[in-house]
């Protein structure tokens, strides 16, 4: 939306844990159409880092190219962003990651980005098991160049062009739980109450976590025969279950009952507790949530919430046993062995 | 028939078939003759292929130094009956023919103007050798025992060399001891004083060393302080971030054991450069190794680094194309693709090393340059110096060197600025601008890096006045990259010259060797050998001062001769291009020969209309 702020602030806005208000997460102001289901993630992915007491400039938030992938402009102001190219976000942040293991990544993506030209980068960083959080702003279509059919859209679902998409949809989040992903999530924008503790722990996991969110394109493709469109999710929408957080050290005062909630314990001691809802599966478990996602789309419906988490994964780092200490960290004492070894190295050589 | 007669100089070709271990044996043939001291130059010329197909490794034995290659055959060993007759005609008259006498030669093979070798090797092994699967491999060792006694070569430096090798296996050193010894043997009961070339202990080498261009590229690197790659493997590029891994392994550990460097094996070349790229940002220094069909991959990602200012080094070893070309052949066709890589108005700089020195200066070298001029910068390597071995001076690094990190603010110098600060805002004219890197500074310094146009404080921008602004800006800061590249190195005479001569690169060698061919022959010529892009007023000078100007390259269109056309404004009359396309090293021989036939036509008429 184009329209200004005002610069007033309330003097007695809520503050979190380091003394910053929601004010300090946002971002600049967004030039989508007004009513994109991309905004509303743009605020789910403030609250998030607010609630959560982020700093600010210990994120960096990367993207593609795509309406979606604009967003990065309109939150966290005080991180450095980088608007990449079209699909090759991840490779850009698997580098960033790689040369600084103690920031925050927030990866923002489009389903044309990551599904089609970004493909092969997406399926390859979270094999890689790359610390980031990957979210895909997924409307089904190419907002940016006008609404073209992409490679999430449904079989059948038609947008304003009116034809029918005649392709088999890609489900990011089945794959995502097949290559090994150790979070996997969906949303809807049109959600807050679930999206925001959905980011919120998606951001806690150690590796990689998508957070595939469907995301309705207003403009191009919102339409009666859109399973897209705000519309159709509501109306097709089932949670996995609710679920709370519970931060490290904090004494559980709640009692849950018995067989009702699973406990996971995420990288830094926090638990979540899932409420398990009819749909409930052990989220714990690849095959049940490839079997509960396989079971809601012959359905006809859209399973929504956690639906796979994994903490016993190795990250990239652990993988390549990089050292504690940030690469870009590192001086040129602790880099460089000196000419001294180095005449010694030749000694191989002759 | 006059025999090749010669001492320490001569070519030595051997002809085998790929995956018989014969790269090792040939390799110890080159090696023995380093270590007595006598400039000796390998080159593998092989083919893509696993097992089968043939290979040929050439060693010029030089006394005088001279380490390209030559031209012309003396020796050869035809150990692959695919080639046998090729490799027989390939000979130079006066020269040696070394074969598998088991089989008898056919009719065809009767040449009077040669020396017929003939030693049973497979014979040989069959009745010495009990293990059958040893066979093959040692019969290399077989006949390079036999060519210690044909060349009247120190048979100690073999059997030191073998020993040394299995030093860690000291059993399968014995075999091929003994195998050395046959074919030693049999060539003093066979063939004595029959052939006319040997090798003498000299003094010519010193503290040299024998290395490949990948591994001094890669130790480059790590003096660099380089901790991030990614790549995918392309020969001729791959031994470059192999070497990069080992030396890291081993030289960059810390207390615990943990790695102080980061190297992914990517996806694809697109996803190699964004690794790289992504790394830099984030204020490392990064690299990716690739050659050719990578380069046209990058692409894209290059001009997102050219644009949003990213300093990162691309290793390209380059090898034939188009397409896939020919993979494992040299070439130096890549120049014209690299220096304007990616759409739009795109320039970068690029370095071009001609020898093991020069790609660890250069790699090291490179890092400082990028991040100075915070824009990508190619090393154009290729793959006759990265994957053959090369006799040079060892490297020194300088203790007291520190690292240019270039124009990057830390928090310090955040927290007290005093002016205006703009990711894109070019403070004293030079071009370049000041960055952060991510997470240095809670309230200042984040600005937002972006591929489309942004103005000096990277705020999204159509406006057409700031775009402008930028892109004269990139070009203010291509001037300072000129003065920053390393110079050409012109060497003139007395002014009597009859022409200039343009080399970079591999080309080195054989090019200066040609102009003292040519100097013998009354005909003298002065060399400017090309080391950076852009180009300084130095190369343009040089190519001023002479009536024709040879431009010596490894390609089929003279892409350099284009570059410089291009970059200097010159009207090409006086810019002769002299290409070697086949796909092996360019030789003396060949751009001698080609200076003589250009010089012998008669000169065109100058000027016209302009
Ligand atoms: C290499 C390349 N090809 C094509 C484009 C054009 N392009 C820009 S955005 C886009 C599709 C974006 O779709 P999506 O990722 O779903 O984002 P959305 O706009 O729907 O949020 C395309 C094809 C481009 N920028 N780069
Ligand atoms: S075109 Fe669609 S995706 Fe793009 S901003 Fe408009 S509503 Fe959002
Ligand atoms: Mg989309």
């Amino acid at each position: 939306m184009n329209s200004r702020r005002p610069a007033f602030r309330h003097p007695d806005l809520p503050k979190n844990d380091l003394g910053y208000t929601r004010r300090d997460y946002e971002g600049g102001d967004s030039t989508l159409c007004a009513g994109c289901g991309h905004d509303s993630i743009t605020n789910g992915i403030i609250q998030a880092c607010f609630e959560l007491s982020i700093e600010p400039h210990r994120v960096a938030k990367l993207s593609g190219i795509g309406c979606s992938s604009k967003t990065p402009a309109y939150f966290l102001n005080k991180s450095h962003g980088f608007n990449t190219v079209h699909g090759r976000m991840p490779a850009i942040a698997t580098g960033a990651n790689m040369a600084n293991r103690d920031l925050l990544y927030i990866g923002v993506s489009g389903d044309g980005d990551t599904a089609s030209i970004g493909m092969g980068q997406f399926v390859h960083v979270a094999r890689r098991n790359l610390n980031m959080v990957y979210i895909v702003m997924n409307n089904g279509c190419y907002g940016l160049t006008k609404g073209q059919d992409s490679a999430t859209a449904d079989k059948g679902s038609s947008s304003r062009k009116g034809r029918p998409n005649p392709f088999e949809a890609i489900d990011l989040c089945e794959m995502a739980v097949q290559l090994g992903a150790g979070f996997v999530a969906r949303g809807f924008s049109g959600d807050k109450e679930q999206l925001v503790p959905l980011l919120k722990a998606a951001i806690l996991h150690k590796g990689f976590a998508l957070v595939d969110v469907i995301s309705p394109c207003v403009t191009f493709n919102n339409t009666e025969t859109s399973t897209k469109s705000y519309h159709w999710v509501r109306d097709h929408m089932e949670a996995s279950g609710t679920f709370d957080f519970i931060p490290e050290r904090q004494e559980i005062t709640a009692r849950y009952e018995e067989g009702a909630t699973q406990s996971v314990a995420l990288h830094d001691g926090t638990v979540i507790h899932l409420h398990k809802s009819d749909n409930a599966f052990d989220v714990t478990q690849r095959r049940a949530a490839i079997n509960a996602l396989e079971d809601h789309r012959e359905k006809g419906q859209i399973l929504t919430g956690i639906l796979h988490i994994n903490e016993t994964l190795q990250d990239t780092h652990d993988i390549l046993e990089t050292t504690d200490k940030p690469l870009n960290a590192l001086t040129q004492e602790e880099l460089c062995p000196g000419n001294q070894t180095l005449q010694q190295i030749f000694e191989t050589y002759r | 028939m006059k025999k090749l007669t010669r001492v320490n100089d001569f070519v030595i070709r051997f002809a085998n078939v790929n995956g018989s271990g014969s790269a090792s044996a040939n390799n110890l043939f080159a090696k023995a003759v380093f270590r007595l001291g006598i400039p000796v130059s390998p080159k593998n010329i092989f083919p893509s292929n696993i097992q089968g197909l043939p290979t040929w490794y050439e060693v010029r034995v030089s006394e005088q130094g001279y380490l390209g290659r030559r031209g012309g055959y003396d020796f050869i060993v035809a150990i692959n009956g695919q080639t046998l007759e090729k490799d027989y005609d390939d000979l130079l008259p006066g020269g040696y023919f070394l074969y598998d006498s088991t089989r008898a030669l056919s009719d065809h093979f009767k040449r009077r103007d040669i020396t017929p070798i003939g030693i049973p090797l497979t014979d040989i092994c069959n009745r010495e050798i009990k293990n059958p699967k040893l066979r093959p491999l040692l019969k290399n060792i077989l006949y390079v025992g036999a060519i210690a006694f044909l060349l009247d070569m120190d048979f100690s430096v073999l059997t030191d060399s073998i020993t040394k090798q299995f030093s860690k296996k000291p059993k399968l050193a014995a075999p091929n001891i003994r195998c050395l010894e046959l074919g030693f043997n049999y060539a003093s009961e066979h063939f004595k004083d029959v052939c006319k070339l040997s090798v003498k202990r000299s003094n010519k080498l010193s503290t040299h060393i024998l290395m490949d261009g990948n591994s001094a590229t890669a130790l480059g690197a790590v003096y660099a302080g380089a901790t991030v790659a990614g790549w995918y493997p392309i020969t001729p590029s791959t031994s470059v971030i192999e070497s990069f891994d080992t030396f890291t392994r081993q030289y960059r550990l810390d207390e615990t054991g943990k790695r102080k460097a980061a190297i992914i094996q990517a996806e694809d070349e697109l996803s190699a450069l964004g690794i790289a790229v992504g790394a830099a940002w984030n204020g490392v220094r990064s690299f990716t190794a690739t050659s050719g069909p990578g380069i046209s991959l990058m692409n894209e990602l290059l001009g997102l680094a050219y644009f949003t200012e990213i300093p990162v080094v691309l290793v390209n070893v380059q090898r034939a194309g188009p397409s896939t070309g020919m993979p494992t052949r040299t070439q130096q066709s890549d120049t014209l693709a690299c220096a304007y890589a990616s759409h739009g108005d795109t320039k970068h700089v690029m370095l071009f090393p001609s020898n093991p020195t020069e790609c660890f200066e250069m790699a090291a070298d490179s890092f400082d340059l990028a991040e100075i001029l915070q824009t990508p910068v190619i090393l154009m390597s290729d793959l006759d110096l990265g994957m053959n071995d090369h006799v040079c001076l060892p490297m020194v690094w300088d203790d007291s060197r520190q690292y240019n990190r270039g124009k990057v603010l830390d928090r310090e110098q955040l927290e007290t600025l005093t002016k205006d600060w703009g990711r894109y805002l070019d403070t004293d004219g030079d071009g370049i601008c000041h960055r952060t890197y991510p997470g240095t500074h809670p309230e200042k310094g984040a600005f937002f890096t972006r591929g489309s146009s942004h103005d000096e404080h990277a705020v999204y921008t159509e406006d057409n006045d700031a775009y402008k602004r930028c892109m004269e800006r990139l070009t203010r800061k291509w001037q300072t990259a000129r003065t920053l590249v390393p110079k050409p190195r012109i060497k003139t005479d007395d002014g009597t010259a009859a022409g200039g001569l343009i080399l970079y690169g591999t080309t080195a060698h054989a090019a200066y060797e040609a102009v003292e061919m040519l100097g013998k022959k009354g005909i003298a010529l002065d060399t400017m050998r090309l080391r950076g892009f852009p180009f300084q007023d130095e190369v343009c000078d040089f190519i001023d001062r002479y009536g024709k100007v040879f431009v010596i390259e490894q390609n089929r269109d003279g892409q350099m001769r284009t570059l410089l056309m291009n970059e200097l404004c010159l009207v090409p009359d006086n810019l002769i291009s002299i290409t070697h396309i086949d796909g092996t090293p360019i030789d003396a021989r060949f751009i001698s020969q080609s200076i003589e036939t250009e010089l012998s036509k008669t000169q065109p008429p100058k000027g016209g209309a302009l």
